[in-house]
């Protein structure tokens, strides 16, 4: 019963959060609670259909071939006609379940991180929204619905990294992430545009049907431009190179903001899109194989930037780049199953990573540097495991939920081309050595600041449940999924039925472990000095530490040819466009002034210009006559 | 209701209040406002009531009046709206309405400010729901002498002075109507005999497509029309009247003229342009194509090198009304069904704009991103009114820029695939400049120079009440009005048809 009644009613899931943000922008926001309590309370709404519609979708036999669709129209012109709905099939209904469970946990954590805070009610209604918009893009039966929704989450995200306006750093850090995944939506408008005019529809089901068709009449020529187009969106949204710049600036927002748009929300709608869009991009290889090497790319080029970073949020925010790189690359080795497998878990240990970094920082005083931590396992014993468990999972350690999902990613790659895989075990190699770093200098060793150390204290309840929740999701998330056939639901075309790769899986494991061995030679035991190791990589350290310059160079390249050009234009439009108007006018009015004189008031004058006149008129009068009288005389 | 003749009560609204104001003394200040508030509460509500009893399965002109004036000219005042008209003086009735509130702290000579801001208003109307082009153009001629009074004597002097400005200002208005009155005129000698000859612009469209007039009459004459309409609609080079003009106006002026009057200028070119003259709007279209695209780069550009907030949404809608030309100039009903919206679009948000500025201003007397910042912490309402008119303004989702933008994209895409790409890379742009001066202007430190300013409230919330439920309700619901717009431009689909090899609907497979 419920679960059809969740089907049938799933648009509510993304509307409920919308409403929490209605009702607290317009009536309730200038009292925290109550704000806070609406949020939550649509929220747990919203989650427990969302497990409705999951149970719809086991026990109602929808898979991916024959989902649940429902549509309205929103609005028409000529045969251009686009819907809003809801399309549940397993990728919704997983993609459903991460997103409401991720944000009811960051809400009821939010309840105590922002005690305090002047804009609690507003802070609410902007996660509200934020949920909402990413449900709805979750739900999508369109392109167009998408990028609607899409754009709401941009707009949201906008809103809450520059939550703390009174900064400029965060307001700053606002408007580049806004502006940067712009950049990328300008590439998606436009591939939208192309599917509307070359197919007529926007619609997944009907682009489903007709796709395979237009392939075999046509080639894949067009195809191609139009996949590459739509993947510039996601290159924007999820953080992949060159268009990365955005998320780790994200984490100047409150840092509940960064767990959601690190984890569940934002980031993972580009792989999502990619994936939605699978029966397209896996029509043209050409596209998967740049899909495949930008996520490749972006993984080991984020997590050599993770290496050197000093402050906890940055380092999450680089591996998160470096994670949405590995969804990518099975999305492009076409491996569908392994990218959503580990955007799931993912979800649940970067959560709880920038809970608990969150968790950290309100304990040292917004502290964000590791190195002025230390010590403080003693302090944050539950923070202290949380972190433990996440940084075991992201390196991939059985049996935590990062090892299933990271194995299967490594397996697809290995597949199809050795470079790649060599890369994405170049790169969890890294990843177990920079998460581990983190984690020692933070808790392990002696506290670097007395002082700080003595004010930290373990976090308060509200803020302890979501960690814990999120703890045994990263602990078992990964073994379920693995058990329970994740991979006969969410896929694209037919189930894979491997089994684990034990070559692969022993190998990273191995390594992951070796990793975490030489962070705690060095951070720990300090066998080895770390400054010294620094100093001896010379420019590759200076290089990863100043993140590649990239943010300089783009810096530079807008001031140039942004600024510079408007500066020109602006020029020429005061000094060329508008000077020929002034010009113009400037001419009639010396004309006048020319003439003005005449106009003197001396009746003499007049009468002078008037005999002047009457003489002229004459003789041409008589010049004229004779020239007729001549015609006429020469006629007779 | 049957013979309730609701748009010339619509049209007399404004200009009975203008008669009255006239017997009211000036001391009483607050009865001046009052009046002028329910007369064009009084309209706004009438329009409102048009455009949801408009029948749309009919379609055409309908609340149609029409009384024989002139006899000798043929000159009928005859009054009727469509689905293109009607969207715009539902604008026009929106923003009327706002600017009277906007003004209510004017306090020189406020009962004569709301005088002219009544006849202003009152010529604007006119020209949206005239059927002749008689009384078209008499509206039009209205609508520029109130401007110049206006902005000379409660204007403001900045880069320009207000004197510049206004004059500027008259004198484009004035060039651009004196080419379309020769345009007119050759359409109205040549249409029909002597004896015969009306001003009627359903009576021109149909001899015109009767073939009354030649191909070579037909593109000198929407030449001269585009001269007129297009400075109007500040098409370039005809565009540097805009910023100025907007920066010397009062608040009133600016929303108005950002809003509603300079889409006269598409209007026209829709009504006139097209209709009458469709093979001259077919030769023309690919330069006007070009120049919009002018229009969206080269002003979006400029906007992000200015400082003055006015000068910033000044050549932002120079910029935005890149896309009604370019929407018009691919000549098919989605394109065009999207520069019409996209005009209703720009100018809610922009007179939203102008609003908000004018609240600022009329405080602080700074209008620079230069000396403003941090706003959003004493005046978090008027925040969130530059928010919801910039988030419009760089087209997003849910406001009401997007889905006219999107329409526009869909059908001039096929059209002109790489002017098309141009004019949506604007999208970046647009959201540069428009976040640079948000983020100055609203955000930041808070600066104590601004804690003796009070936030909006009251009447000074009113513009923004009026305009945010158009912005966002349209945004949502986009099909309130793009059914109607549609109504209207599926008249044009033989038209579009028979000038065009192409199917006018697009989106078919190709």
């Amino acid at each position: 019963m419920f679960n059809e009644f969740a089907l049938e009613h799933a648009w509510l899931i993304p509307l409920l959060p919308v409403t929490a943000f209605v009702v607290i922008g317009m009536l309730t926001r200038s009292y925290g609670k109550l704000s806070a309590a609406i949020a939550v309370s649509m929220s747990i709404v919203s989650f427990l259909l969302a497990v409705g519609v999951a149970l719809a979708v086991v026990s109602g036999n929808i898979t991916v071939e024959a989902p649940f669709v429902q549509r309205a129209s929103w609005f028409h012109i000529g045969s251009v006609n686009i819907s809003m709905g809801v399309l549940i099939d397993p990728l919704t209904a997983m993609m459903l379940m991460v997103v409401t469970t991720v944000s009811l946990l960051v809400q009821i954590y939010s309840c105590g991180y922002m005690e305090g805070d002047a804009g609690y009610g507003r802070f609410f209604a902007f996660l509200s929204l934020f949920a909402g918009s990413m449900l709805g893009l979750v739900i999508a039966v369109n392109f167009l619905q998408m990028y609607v929704f899409w754009e709401l989450v941009g707009l949201c995200s906008y809103l809450l990294i520059g939550f703390y306006y009174y900064r400029v750093s965060a307001r700053e850090a606002a408007k580049k992430a806004f502006m940067t995944t712009r950049v990328g939506d300008f590439g998606l408008l436009l591939g939208i545009l192309l599917l509307q005019l070359t197919f007529g529809t926007l619609d997944f089901q009907e682009l489903q049907a007709v796709v395979p068709a237009y392939v075999v009449q046509c080639g894949t020529g067009f195809l191609t431009l139009i996949a590459m187009l739509l993947f510039v969106g996601p290159i924007g949204k999820s953080g992949q190179f060159p268009l990365h710049v955005w998320l780790p600036d994200a984490m100047e927002g409150p840092t509940p903001v960064s767990a959601l748009i690190h984890a569940a929300t934002m980031v993972v709608a580009g792989v999502y899109l990619v994936g939605r869009a699978m029966f397209l991009f896996a029509e043209v290889p050409l596209v998967m194989n740049i899909i495949a090497w930008v996520g490749g790319f972006t993984a080991i080029f984020a997590a050599s930037i993770a290496i050197t970073q000093r402050q906890i949020k940055r380092i999450l925010a680089y591996s998160t780049v470096s994670q949405l790189g590995y969804m990518m690359l099975a999305l492009g080795v076409g491996s569908l199953t392994s990218s959503f497998f580990h955007l799931m878990t993912h979800a649940f240990f970067k959560a709880m990573l920038f809970l608990s970094a969150g968790a950290v920082m309100h304990a040292m005083a917004d502290e964000a540097d590791i190195f002025r931590m230390g010590g403080l396992r003693k302090k944050m014993p539950v923070t202290f495991a949380a972190m433990t468990i996440g940084v075991l999972a992201i390196a991939g350690i059985p049996p935590f939920a990062g090892f299933f999902s990271k194995d299967e990613i490594l397996a697809a790659a290995a597949g199809v081309s050795t470079p790649l895989y060599v890369l994405a075990v170049v790169t969890a190699f890294m990843t177990a050595f920079y998460m581990a770093r983190l984690l020692f200098v933070t808790f392990m060793g002696e506290p670097a600041s007395r002082e700080a150390y003595d004010h930290a204290h373990e976090v308060g309840w509200f803020m302890r449940m979501p960690l814990l929740v999120l703890a045994v999701l990263s602990v078992f998330s990964g073994l379920w999924g693995h058990l329970f056939g994740f991979g006969e639901w969410v896929r694209f075309g037919a189930a894979s039925h491997e089994g684990i790769d034990w070559a692969i899986a022993g190998s990273s494991t191995v390594l992951a472990v070796l990793a975490m061995g030489i962070a705690w030679k060095v951070y720990v035991a300090k066998s080895w000095d770390a400054d010294e190791i620094a100093t001896r990589c010379g420019i590759l350290y200076q290089l990863s530490f100043h993140k590649f310059y990239i943010d300089e160079i783009y810096a530079a390249l807008i001031k140039v040819f942004v600024d510079g050009i408007a500066r020109v234009l602006y020029w020429l439009d005061v000094y060329i466009v508008d000077g020929i108007v002034n010009g113009l006018s400037g001419i009639v009015r010396l004309a006048s002034d020319w003439l003005s004189p005449a106009e003197n008031g001396q009746a003499q004058s007049y009468a002078g210009v008037y005999l002047c006149g009457v003489i002229i008129l004459l003789a041409y009068g008589v010049y004229f006559a004779a020239k007729i009288m001549a015609m006429l005389g020469g006629a007779f | 209701m049957e013979n309730f003749p609701l748009l010339t009560t619509v049209l007399l609204a404004p200009v009975s209040a203008a008669l009255l104001l006239c017997f009211v003394s000036s001391k009483s200040v607050q009865s001046v406002r009052v009046i002028c508030a329910a007369a064009m509460t009084v309209a706004l509500a009438l329009t409102v009531y048009a455009f949801f009893s408009y029948d749309m399965s009919v379609g055409g002109m309908q609340f149609v009046e029409d009384v024989p004036w002139i006899r000798d000219l043929g000159v009928h005042y005859a009054l009727g709206v469509d689905g293109i008209s009607l969207p715009m003086l539902l604008l026009t009735e929106l923003i009327g309405l706002a600017a009277v509130f906007s003004s209510w702290g004017i306090t020189e000579r406020p009962k004569e400010f709301y005088i002219l801001l009544m006849i202003l208003i009152a010529g604007v109307t006119g020209t949206f729901i005239a059927r002749d082009l008689f009384i078209f153009l008499l509206c039009y001629e209205v609508v520029v002498i109130p401007i110049y009074i206006m902005v000379i004597i409660w204007g403001s002097t900045k880069r320009v002075s207000k004197e510049y400005a206004g004059m500027k200002l008259t004198i484009y208005l004035l060039m651009g109507s004196a080419f379309m009155l020769v345009g007119v005129v050759a359409l109205y000698l040549t249409a029909f005999p002597e004896g015969a000859r009306t001003f009627d612009m359903q009576a021109l469209a149909a001899a015109a497509a009767g073939g009354c007039f030649s191909e070579e009459f037909q593109i000198f004459a929407f030449f001269l029309l585009l001269l007129g309409f297009g400075s109007l609609l500040s098409m370039f080079p005809f565009h540097s009247w805009s910023p100025d003009g907007y920066a010397g106006a009062p608040t009133a002026v600016s929303m108005i003229h950002a809003g509603v009057l300079k889409k006269i200028g598409g209007y026209g070119l829709i009504r006139l342009g097209l209709l009458v003259l469709p093979l001259g709007a077919k030769f023309w279209a690919p330069l006007i194509a070009a120049l919009a695209i002018i229009n969206v780069m080269y002003a979006a550009y400029i906007a992000l090198a200015q400082h003055d907030l006015k000068y910033v949404i000044g050549y932002s809608s120079v910029s935005h009304m890149g896309y009604v030309l370019l929407g018009f100039a691919a000549l098919n009903v989605v394109s065009v069904s999207g520069a019409v919206a996209n005009m209703v679009a720009h100018g809610v948000m922009s007179a939203l704009f102008f609003a908000m500025i004018g609240y600022v201003y009329e405080r602080t007397h700074m209008r620079s991103v230069r000396e403003l910042r941090g706003l959003a912490h004493q005046m978090p309402r008027v925040a969130t009114g530059f928010m919801l008119a910039g988030m419009a303004s760089l087209g997003l989702p849910g406001l009401i820029g997007f889905m006219p933008e999107f329409t526009i994209f869909v059908g001039s895409f096929g059209v002109y695939p790489v002017l098309a790409v141009l004019a949506i890379s604007g999208i970046i742009f647009t959201a540069l400049y428009t976040l640079r001066v948000l983020a100055k202007v609203l955000f930041g430190p808070r600066d104590s120079r601004f804690d003796y300013f009070e936030d909006a409230r009251g009447v000074a919330m009113m513009p923004l009440i009026i305009l945010g439920i158009a912005l966002v309700g349209f945004g949502i619901f986009p099909q309130l009005l793009m059914g109607m717009v549609g109504s209207g431009t599926e008249q044009l689909m033989p038209l579009l048809e028979r000038i065009t090899d192409a199917p006018a609907f697009l989106g078919g497979v190709r």
